[in-house]
Order: structure tokens, then sequence, then C-alpha cells
């Protein structure tokens, strides 16, 4: 691969693409077989126990089924290329408008928990690398390691029974107030959920701040930062953090998948209009094309949040540019 | 000192994996124990005592909505929870273990096929992959624990295939091959011994991710079916209760986070232990 795209930021772009081109076909390949290779006819468990023989052959023409697997792949791919998902049969819609409105209040959700992560975990690791074996070092680690062991839907449910059903102050469910909103009232509603997808990952970004910051503030060039006289808080920004920078990344984009995942569970617990909570529901509806759009969307975007991680590594650290 | 004795002296001084070994014994002990421990039958129903508080004569920790005592169904919950945990552990490391050894052995076209699967499953968000799976087999406690073991056969695909690849290119293993021993009894002794450190801790710290995995499919009532005692399908159904009693949401998953704790300060310190570089 090394010819293709020159060489470079621009030539390792232009590879890095391609190789998450082999990724989708995968992913398409998995979302493909949800439906295929449940167990039983996907389309009389679809139309339920009331529907009849010609009601469950049409429904097999409409949805290809009469058809060999590797021509009904390529039929199904050409659909979704051309942003057809198919039609949900409860809902009596098309998949994609519906799939796109929902997901609209994941990203919603995910944006918000991710910055709590990273805001949190961030500062978390470095204070607790800095300041190796003090008590606050221990103390934000304990914290963490109960962070990182803490069930995302259980830490919805204490919340929603502190804050929401004891205290009052934020609300236990929804994404907005019944007669109208702005973006002061979105945030009201989005803080408890937020919170709770996002102390996980705080704990797991905090947990790896610190040991990469630790094992760089070792280095022979932090000690020579230091003893040309460098004050200490330079050193950190400018020698420690900035090589530290790539470790956290990759922890950032792996959170994203646990965030993305972990949406589904809090999504649920706080009636939340998201992508998740439909997709739980369309699961117990066996609507497979709605199942099949949700999964597809998510892990698209999973593709190109770790796209655009790897992409950022490179303009951090112009040495992989060239590997 | 043996290699041995060194790990087990590694591992005695930190005092938090000391505390999560406690806490794991304490939960096995108490799910092998749940039929002796347990007041009551975890399914008995008794509709004039739902939603007791803790500490009421003959439940000490109340009942739930239909007046089966908590205390017996956190007990027997704990059995569905471990083992299920644990089954599912084993499935995953057994499965990626047998990956990780032909992408590495083998090679070539295998080695590519593997890699490539193994890339595909982990461009799904982690928990999503295991609702999409649950999607096509129905929800269910076998359905689930496959679910939650597929998603995590990558992760030991990985461990296994780069202990393979540095241990092949080793100067005694080079050896065992001039002298004639087979492709496969070599990957089965030498390799698959320098795979088991890892393979421990790995397996130790994905224990507590694969019992959350778990109970957050029974939570979304696509694992474990009722009436079976579960602390995941006890929370779900707890959830149209909190307002009047709370301790039926909070104590299942109490029991879900000090499991899941336990885990992950042992296998932190079998880590820390086994893993001379951090020393």
């Amino acid at each position: 691969m090394a010819a293709v795209g020159g060489h470079g930021l621009q030539g390792y772009v232009v590879r890095r693409i391609l190789l998450a081109l082999p990724v989708l076909v995968g992913v398409s390949l998995l979302v493909f077989g949800v439906m295929r290779l449940a167990p039983g006819d996907p389309a009389a468990i679809m139309l339920g126990a009331q529907a009849t023989p010609e009601d469950v052959a049409r429904l097999r023409r409409d949805l290809g089924l009469d058809r060999p697997v590797p021509a009904q792949y390529v039929q199904w791919m050409g659909q979704v290329l051309r942003g057809d998902l198919g039609r949900s049969i409860p809902l009596g819609r098309p998949v994609l408008p519906e799939v796109l409105l929902r997901f609209k209040a994941t990203v919603v959700l995910t944006t918000g928990a991710l910055l709590i992560a990273v805001g949190l975990g961030l500062a978390a690791g470095i204070v607790s690398a800095t300041r190796q074996y003090s008590w606050l070092d221990k103390l934000s680690m304990a914290v963490a390691v109960t962070g990182v062991s803490l069930p995302v839907f259980w830490t919805g449910i204490m919340l929603i029974l502190v804050f929401a059903l004891s205290l009052r102050w934020f609300p236990s469910a929804g994404m907005s107030s019944p007669y109208g909103g702005g973006f002061a009232d979105l945030l009201w509603h989005l803080a408890l959920p937020a919170i709770t997808l996002g102390t996980a990952s705080a704990a797991a970004v905090a947990r790896l701040t610190r040991s990469s910051v630790l094992e760089i503030i070792r280095q022979d060039y932090v000690r020579a930062a230091r003893a040309k006289g460098l004050a200490e808080r330079a050193v950190i920004a400018r020698h420690v953090l900035k090589n530290a920078l790539n470790p956290i990344l990759t922890v950032v984009g792996v959170q994203v998948g646990y965030l993305l995942g972990g949406a589904i569970l809090t999504e649920t617990v706080f009636s939340w209009p998201g992508l998740g909570s439909m997709m739980v529901r369309a699961i117990q509806a066996r609507d497979y094309p709605l199942v099949q759009g949700g999964v597809l969307l998510i892990a698209t975007t999973f593709v190109v949040v770790n796209l655009v991680v790897d992409l950022l590594y490179a303009v951090f650290d112009p040495r992989i540019r060239y590997e | 000192m043996s290699p041995v004795a060194d790990v087990v002296r590694m591992f005695r001084k930190s005092g938090s994996a000391v505390f999560g070994l406690g806490l794991v014994l304490v939960l096995g002990a108490a799910a092998v124990l749940a039929p002796l421990l347990a007041p009551h039958d975890p399914d008995t129903i008794d509709t004039a005592r739902r939603l007791t508080r803790p500490l009421t004569a003959g439940h000490p920790l109340g009942t739930d909505e239909f007046g089966r005592d908590l205390l017996s169904r956190l007990l027997f919950g704990a059995r569905t929870s471990l083992v299920v945990g644990l089954a599912a552990t084993a499935v995953a490391a057994a499965l990626g273990s047998v990956c990780g050894l032909l992408a590495g052995f083998v090679g070539r076209w295998v080695d590519q096929l593997v890699m490539r699967s193994i890339d595909t499953l982990m461009a799904f968000p982690y928990f999503l992959l295991a609702v999409a799976i649950i999607a096509t087999l129905g929800p269910g406690l076998v359905n689930g624990m496959l679910a939650v073991a597929i998603v995590n056969v990558p992760f030991y695909g990985r461990i296994v295939r780069a202990t393979v690849l540095a241990v092949r290119e080793t100067d005694y293993v080079e050896a065992a091959r001039a002298l004639g021993v087979s492709e496969l009894r070599l990957s089965l002794t030498h390799v698959l011994r320098n795979c088991l450190a890892p393979l421990v801790v790995a397996v130790t710290l994905n224990v507590g991710g694969m019992i959350t995995a778990l109970a957050g499919l029974s939570f979304l009532g696509l694992g474990v079916q009722p009436p079976t005692s579960d602390w995941g399908s006890m929370l779900s159904s707890s959830r149209q209760y909190m307002n009047v009693a709370p301790h039926v949401a909070a104590l299942p998953g109490l029991a879900i986070f000090l499991a899941v704790l336990g885990f992950n300060l042992l296998g932190d310190g079998l880590r820390d232990a086994l893993d001379p570089r951090l020393r």
C-alpha cells in the first residue's frame, strides 16, 4: 500500500480511507446477516401469527427473500447506497427518516457524555500523574476504579432516585419540556443522562491518561527540559502532554464505541428519544429493517470516528505518515 | 524464590487486589451456598407482603413487587450472573485463542481472514454488537451469553496472535522446530504456555465487563427472562416501583457493582504481579 497516494499527510489520508473500505463492507455483511441468519422465515416472523400464507409470500418477494443470498445482498446494498433502508412494518413508514430523527438525539447524548468523559478524565489523570502516590492521586484512582465498575443502567437509576425523584433538581425522563424548550431546557434534560453515560468513560480516560503521562514523565527529554530550568507547568504542557496525546486519543476513540453502545441502556433508563431505545423496541417487535437501519447507522458512525482519530494521529505525530 | 511465590508476594503487597479477591470469594461463596443461605424460596410469591422495606421480620432485605424475598433472589441471582458471566468469558477466551493461534501460526490468507473478521467485529460499538446478535438469535439466557462471548472474541484473538508472533521468532521455538517437533505440538506447548500469563490477566479483567454486559442485556429484556432470579432483570422490573421502594432497585445494582469491582481489582492486581515490566 505504501505507494498508493504518495507520501506525506495527504498520502496517509488516502491510504487510511482506502483501508476503511473493507471494514465497511464487513460491517454491511454483518448487518445484512441480522435478518438472513435469524432462525425461521423472517417474513413470517415479521408479520406475526395472524398473517395469511399469501401475505407472507408477498413480503418474501418484497424483501427479495426468494432470490439467492448473494443476489439479495447486492440488491440490499444497492438500496442502502441509494438511501433506501426499507420500510418498518409496525410503523408503516420508511426506515431512513425515522432512524435519522432518532439518531440526532443519540448524537446529542453521546456528545454530552464524551465532553464529560474527556474533560473530567483528562483533568483527573493529569493531576494524578503529576502528584503520583499523593492522597489526591490515590483518591482519584479509587474513584476511577469505582467508576469503571459501575453498570451504566444502575448509575442512571440511582441518579434519577436522588436528583429527580427526591431533590427534584432535574427531570427524570425525556429530552425536552412539553411546551417549548430552547438550549437551556435541552441541557437541563441532558445533565443526568450525560453524567450517567459519561462516568465510566471518564474513569477509563483518567486511568489511561495517568499511565501514559507517567510513562513520558520518566523520559530523558523531560529530565532535560527540567534541567534547563523550565517551569514544571511548562514541562507538562509542552513536553509531556504533547507526547501523551496519541495514547489518550486512542482511548477516546475506543470510548466513543462504549458510549454509542452504552447509549442504548442510558436511553432506555431516561426514556431518551434516541436510536438505542428505538432499537430495543424494534427487536422485541421483530422489526428487522428498523434494527438493521439503526445498527448500520451507528456502526458506520463509529468507523468514521475511528478514521478521524487515526487521521488526527498523523497530524499530531508526523512519524506515522511515513509508516 | 520461585516465580509463583514471587507473583504471590507482589499480589499480596497490593491491598486493593486482596480486597478484590475477597469480594470475588464472598460472592462466589454466596452463589455456591445460595440454597443454604437463602431464608426463602426465591420464586415464592406472597401478594400480602409486596414491596416491604428492609429489616422486616423474616425478610432481612425486604420483598419485591410480587412479595418474593429480596435476599433470596439476590443470592440465587449471584448464581445466574457469575455462572453465565464465567461461561461467556470461557467461550470467548477459547474461541479467541483458537482464532489467534490459527492466524499467528498458519499466517497468509488464514491470518488475513481472521484479522479482517476481527476488524469487522471491532468496528461495532461493543454493546451494540451484542444487541444486534440478540436481534438475530432472539432474546434468552443462552443467546445472551453467546452474544457477549462473540463480542469479546477479538479481544482474545489479538492477544494470542501477538504472543504467537513474538514467541515463534524466539530461538528455543526455532530449535524445537529444527528437532522436528510438529507445528501443532509447538503451538500447544511453547506458545500456549507463553500466552498463559496474559490470558489469565485478560480473563480476570474481562469477567467484570461480561457480567455488566449480560446484566445490561437482561435489563433491556433481551437476556435472562423472568421469573429466573438475575440481577439485571431484577433491576429492570424494579424501575416501575422505585418511587415507593427504592431499595428494590438499589440492591441488585449494588450486587452487580460489587461483583464487577471485585473482578476489576483482582485483574488489576494480577496484571501488576504478572507483568514484570511494571515493577
